[in-house]
């Protein structure tokens, strides 16, 4: 049973399927076998939050959970938070606030601001500071990208979508 | 370009982002090529020991692998890792090969390879390496190291890497007479750069063509090139770097290191692309640490506190072997201990320690940060001792703008030319201390304020950028009107595509959406000085100007000649070549590429230049202000605000440059507190994941203003740039720590050591009786 | 860090968990939030033959509140349901106030508190809560179901009372009475670091104002959660005030066994795990006009 299962998972509202071992990840699954890139290894034990993605509405970390276990939910990665072409409310406020520099941590970010605007949609500054702890970045220090979902909450609320 | 430049000064949105926030970045491990295979690396897990065998005949026979190798496999002559800057006299008898042979000096050294179909079997075929190791005692401290008991390059004959005094003036004589002299002996912690994107490349050797392509390069492509053709006896054209996104440089990664040789190697062996990924555990041992110093500083001072000379000792622990740029902490930390005062006698004994420990290179600012905190700490000592206000004795001190510029002396052997180029330090102090409203806390340190103890700490600094060798540029206009810029630099994620895109769209007056930037691939452009010590803006910046000018230039003579006239009427305005002949004739730079095209395949409307700084540094400078509130009882420390200037000469896109000051910033908070590699005895890295290596994350977050000054422009190129990439850390411990003093100074703590912890904070209180 | 090979399963029931386990002997382990086990296994320090996920099987979750006014929770039920569920913070409000402590929201949308129980770091949260309320951790293996009191269930580090083959199905936590005081205090390096010291407190009164129950707990200082009877003693039939918290923190500290690590001192967790006694007795108090301003 260490061999390969097949898998059919819900990624960013499509069906993909593909054969993983067990011991595949979340996250290795999504950028070898279904080449979703977007998903980062910072890590690969649960700190850094690069590997965030959302499973059935949660922001969990892709690197700590077996592709296996995924089988049967929706799952959404950075690659689906944007509408075609036109970049989601959230993606467009990091660009307008210079909420990243490499890139590298970005899309842990904002899957992660998206749960938690869904969640709260008008959160104070100092439960963005806190939501956010679990993820890390090098490049900004995290104030403009406290700045960026503050913004989108609030764009959002004046009704942009 | 004046005031009214539509693009250069302004906070001009990044044209790098949207691939990033689209999560379609191509960093190194997303690339996949066909037939690649895959690398792990079994590295030792001794600190020091000789190897008797290697048996690596299991993981080949596990079903997945395709070879496996170690150095008595490898027929060609194994390359030193050379060195890049600082090469001191001496450091050539510890040098690194690629791969261990009949030793391990440090934990993470690597030992052998396995080259599989994917990682995960690559891993299980690392479990099935036998390894029969000696172990040896370790050397794990600068004493230890000096004392020579146990040597780890037994041909050296010693621990030390090279040793050598600078200094100006005469130290002796300052020190002899003095009023007032105070000594102290300073620790900074080892941590490194540790960017959220480990390291990686893909090489595809083949040697028959012979083409040897590495993907996953950056920092100093050229100079790589150079020595990695040079190491597999390939000319220098057969040999490709080539730069992909790249997540965080902060100086660690780029350089040489041993799996840009042994990649290579496994390709050929294999005749396919391997790609090798280093995973978290590897980069915290296998990536270069920073900022292990030991620096043992005195000052002599008159009784009003004006500085006669600095002593200092500078040990600087190396690691098991000196890297492409190891020796730059050390002499830098020593070359920067003076910082903007006035210090006329100085005199430095500068060391180099070779330890069983991860080699150590650059970290953002490196040196500064280290000298700044032993400095600043003891310059508040002594404003404490004479009974001086500290930032009345920083102004006593800070060199005024009639004295600059100013030779600093060979403060690094071979330096003998560095000199402070035009400023204004006290400016840049006193719009601190206005913005932090020290005169309001001057008098205020150790207030108790809810419970806590609050002090404000201020530190100064100076920093240089800009060094190193030419940048070079190409602007090309296709046909379709679209521009490329081609730079031999590289981008980290600091905005360079932006930077260098805003410059061109002014000198060439266009829309900066018809631009892009291609960067650091040596198939790019013919040569690079590439991106390190903040030169981008300046180097690759001035590059992209000379090349800006060179092009319109270019397409005044394509206008002459399709006109058929004489160049002399013809003048570039707005975008395109006008001439004057009351029709008003125009040549867009469109019609012009399109023309140059329709005289022969290989000709286009472009232009190449480089630019040279002849070694001319510019100076930024600038101030730190920390205001923190000291939970007595925990020694937890929260820094509430935070204040710094930099003068940057010019800003070319000031919110890039804010987010280089506050990206900084955090670091250095990061480094002052938290970040920080720990060994036991043994030489075991005890901070070997992200449970015990702390980064610093959103909730440890002052209040942040961070000003930069452009009162000062860079009198080295048109354009007044300084670097701005290093500003923002350089002096955070320095400023944290003066402040944690001042806010327990009813207890008289000092704080000589980095990081400041709550474990730490709480015993020197114990001792101290609260 | 690839983890190494295991057989997988996922069961719908506790029964064919529990087979599956007795099945697949020694080597193999049971997967609840993985936010534990994971790491380890990608750092390869864990190496299970097989992996018997929990996470499909319904009967391990629920909360519910029975007729005596016992708060149930679901072995399987994510720290995050107990950081945001209304019912758990009416049941139990010191529970409810300690996991916004625990990790960050990633992880606690996986993580369960059976895991966490399991797991039994000293530093972690959950096993002082349950320590501290003398919750009762019901567990269901090849011997048919049993109740370890959360005294006796932690026995070392990373060490409980476990046997082999046995699960953790349910928490189960005494009735919460009206007026009882409570605080929880954590030093940590960085928001959701484990503790380098944890004081989880509860207090009750009686008619004439003096405190007629108490109980305290540390984490981080012992190879296990500790409770602190000394201070409790301490505490019982004293009317609470400044002078009797500064008393009972003083007790405490000989209660606790801390040891050292690079992130703190054996001494320091000592000195700092009284001064969070105090701190926490006192928040306790001012417990009532706390939640007046709430």
């Amino acid at each position: 049973m260490t061999e390969k299962h097949s898998l059919t998972l819900t990624v960013n509202g499509q069906t993909r399927r593909c054969e993983v071992e067990p011991r595949m990840t979340l996250a290795d699954c999504l950028r070898e076998k279904l080449d979703l890139t977007g998903t980062h290894l910072g890590c690969e034990h649960g700190v850094c939050g690069a590997c965030t993605v959302i499973v059935d509405g949660a922001a969990i970390r892709s690197c700590l959970m077996f592709a296996v276990q995924a089988a049967g939910t929706e799952i959404t990665t950075v690659e689906g938070l944007a509408d075609g072409d036109e970049l989601s409310v959230l993606q467009q406020a990091f660009h307008d606030n210079f909420a990243l520099q490499c890139g590298f941590c970005t899309p842990g970010f904002l899957t992660t601001a998206e749960t938690i605007l869904k969640e709260n949609p008008s959160p104070t500054r100092a439960e963005v500071q806190s939501a956010i702890s679990g993820n890390i970045c090098r490049c900004t220090g995290y104030v403009p990208i406290i700045d960026a979902i503050l913004e989108a909450a609030d764009r959002r609320r004046k009704g942009e979508k | 370009m004046t005031a009214s430049s539509p693009y250069i000064g302004r906070s001009v949105k990044r044209l790098e982002d949207r691939r990033f926030l689209t999560g379609t970045g191509r960093y190194i491990d997303d690339v996949k090529l066909p037939d690649m295979a895959v690398m792990a690396i079994y590295r030792s897990p001794h600190a020091h020991a000789r190897i008797r065998s290697i048996d690596l005949s299991a993981a080949k026979a596990l079903p997945g692998v395709i070879d496996a190798f170690c150095a008595s496999d490898i027929t060609m002559a194994l390359p030193l890792i050379p060195l890049r800057l600082a090469p001191f006299k001496g450091f050539e008898r510890f040098l690194q090969q690629p791969i261990a042979r009949d030793k391990v000096r440090y934990v993470g050294e690597p030992v052998a390879v396995v080259i599989a179909s994917d990682r995960y079997i690559a891993e299980d075929a690392l479990d099935l390496i036998e390894v029969d190791f000696d172990p040896l005692p370790a050397v794990t401290s600068v004493d230890q190291a000096a004392s020579g008991e146990t040597l780890i390059h037994e041909d050296a004959g010693e621990n030390m890497g090279t040793r050598y005094t600078v200094g100006r003036g005469d130290a002796d004589e300052a020190f002899r007479n003095a009023p007032y002299t105070r000594r102290e002996r300073f620790t900074t912690n080892r941590h490194g750069a540790v960017p959220m994107e480990t390291r990686g490349m893909i090489a595809e050797f083949d040697p028959d063509t012979p083409l040897l392509r590495l993907h996953g390069a950056t920092k100093v492509n050229f100079f790589n090139r150079r020595h990695l053709a040079a190491a597999f006896d390939l000319p220098e054209d057969a040999v490709e770097l080539i730069e992909t996104d790249v997540g965080g440089g902060f100086g660690a990664r780029g350089e040489l290191y041993p799996e840009d040789y042994l990649v290579p190697i496994a390709s050929r062996r294999v005749r396919r692309p391997v790609k090798w990924t280093e995973d978290r555990r590897e980069n915290l041992t296998a990536t270069n640490h920073s900022r292990d110093i030991v620096c043992d500083l005195e000052i002599a001072a008159t009784d009003d506190g004006r500085i006669l000379g600095m002593r200092a000792t500078v040990q600087g622990d190396m690691g098991a072997y000196v890297r492409t740029n190891g020796g730059v902490v050390a002499s830098k930390a020593a070359q920067f201990l003076p910082g903007p005062y006035r210090v006329p006698s100085f005199s430095c004994d500068v060391q180099f320690l070779i330890t069983n420990k991860t080699p150590v290179g650059t970290f953002r600012g490196p040196g500064r940060f280290e000298a700044n905190f032993c400095r600043e700490r003891l310059l508040d000592m002594v404003a404490a001792d004479l009974n001086i206000d500290p930032a009345e004795l920083r102004l006593r001190n800070l060199m005024e703008p009639a004295e600059l510029p100013f030779r600093i002396g060979e403060l690094v052997p071979g330096d003998v030319n560095a000199t402070f180029d035009r400023g204004n330090y006290p400016s840049a102090l006193n719009r601190m201390l206005d913005e932090v409203g020290y005169a309001d806390w001057k008098d205020r340190q150790g207030e108790i304020i809810d419970g806590r103890a609050h002090g404000l700490g201020i530190a100064c600094f100076i920093e240089s950028s800009a060094a190193g060798p030419p940048e070079t540029a190409r602007i090309a206009v296709a046909p379709d009107g679209s521009i490329e810029i081609r730079t031999g630099a590289s981008s980290v994620g600091q905005g360079t595509e932006t930077g260098l895109a805003q410059i061109c769209a002014d000198y060439l007056v266009v829309d900066i959406d018809r631009i892009h930037v291609l960067h650091g691939s040596t198939t790019l452009v013919p040569s690079g000085g590439g991106t390190f010590h903040s030169r981008n803006t300046v180097m690759a910046g001035n590059a992209v100007r000379k090349a800006a000018e060179a092009l319109r230039a270019r397409s005044i003579e394509l206008a002459a000649l399709r006109w058929n006239t004489d160049a002399a009427g013809l003048e570039y305005r707005d975008g395109a070549v006008h001439r004057g002949d009351g029709g008003e004739s125009v040549l867009s730079l469109t019609e012009l590429a399109a023309f140059a095209r329709s005289r022969g395949p290989d000709e286009a409307l472009a232009a190449d230049a480089a630019f040279d700084n002849e070694g001319k540094l510019s100076y930024s400078y600038g101030a730190h202000a920390a205001l923190v509130a000291v939970d007595i009882a925990t020694g937890v420390v929260e820094v509430k605000k935070y204040v710094l200037t930099e003068e940057i000469g010019r800003a070319l896109n000031p919110a890039m440059v804010q987010g280089q000051a506050v990206g900084g910033l955090v670091q250095g908070l990061g480094g002052t507190f938290l970040d920080h590699m720990v060994y036991d005895q043994d030489g075991q890295l005890l901070t070997g994941s992200f449970a015990d290596y702390l980064l610093p994350t959103s909730t440890e977050l002052p209040e942040i203003t961070a000003i930069a000054l452009e009162e000062s422009p860079s009198e080295f190129n048109p354009m007044g740039f300084k670097g701005a990439g290093e500003g923002g850390i350089v002096a955070v411990a320095a400023a944290v720590g003066n402040a944690v003093v001042h806010a327990l100074n009813a207890h008289g703590i000092q704080i000589n050591d980095l990081p400041i912890t709550p474990d730490r904070l709480r015993a020197a209180l114990r001792a101290a009786g609260a | 860090m690839k983890p190494p090979k295991f057989d997988y399963f996922a069961p719908d029931s506790i029964e064919s968990a529990l087979a599956l386990i007795r099945e697949h002997g020694g080597d193999a382990r049971f997967l609840a939030g993985g936010q534990s086990l994971v790491p380890m296994m990608n750092f390869r320090v864990a190496a299970p033959s097989a992996l018997i996920d929990l996470n499909g099987i319904a009967a391990l979750r629920g909360i519910t509140v029975d007729d005596n006014g016992c708060l149930h929770i679901g072995a399987m039920t994510r720290t995050r349901e107990i950081e945001t569920d209304t019912e758990i913070a009416a049941a139990n409000p010191l529970l409810h106030a300690a996991a916004p402590s625990i990790a960050h929201i990633q992880i606690r949308n996986r993580g369960t508190i059976g895991g966490s129980l399991a797991h039994a770091d000293p530093a972690a949260e959950l096993p002082g809560i349950v320590v501290v309320c003398d919750a009762e951790i019901n567990v269901i293996g090849p011997g048919g179901t049993r109740c370890i009191a959360a005294k006796d269930f932690f026995e070392g580090i990373f060490s409980t009372a476990l046997q082999d083959g046995e699960m953790i199905s349910e928490i189960v936590f005494p009735p919460w009475p009206a007026g009882r005081r409570w605080a929880f205090r954590e030093i940590s390096r960085r928001e959701g670091d484990f503790a380098m010291v944890g004081i989880a407190g509860w207090f009750d009164t009686n008619e004439n104002g003096a405190i007629s129950a108490a109980g305290l707990a540390a984490i981080g200082a012992g190879d296990t959660p500790l409770r602190l009877p000394s201070a409790e003693v301490a505490l019982i039939g004293q009317a609470p005030g400044d002078a009797v918290f500064t008393n009972a923190a003083a007790a405490a500290i000989d209660d606790l066994q801390p040891g050292s690590d690079i992130h703190a001192s054996a001494a320091y967790r000592r000195e700092v795990g009284g001064v969070l006694v105090e701190r926490v007795l006192k928040t306790a108090w001012q417990r009532p006009a706390l939640e007046a301003t709430a």
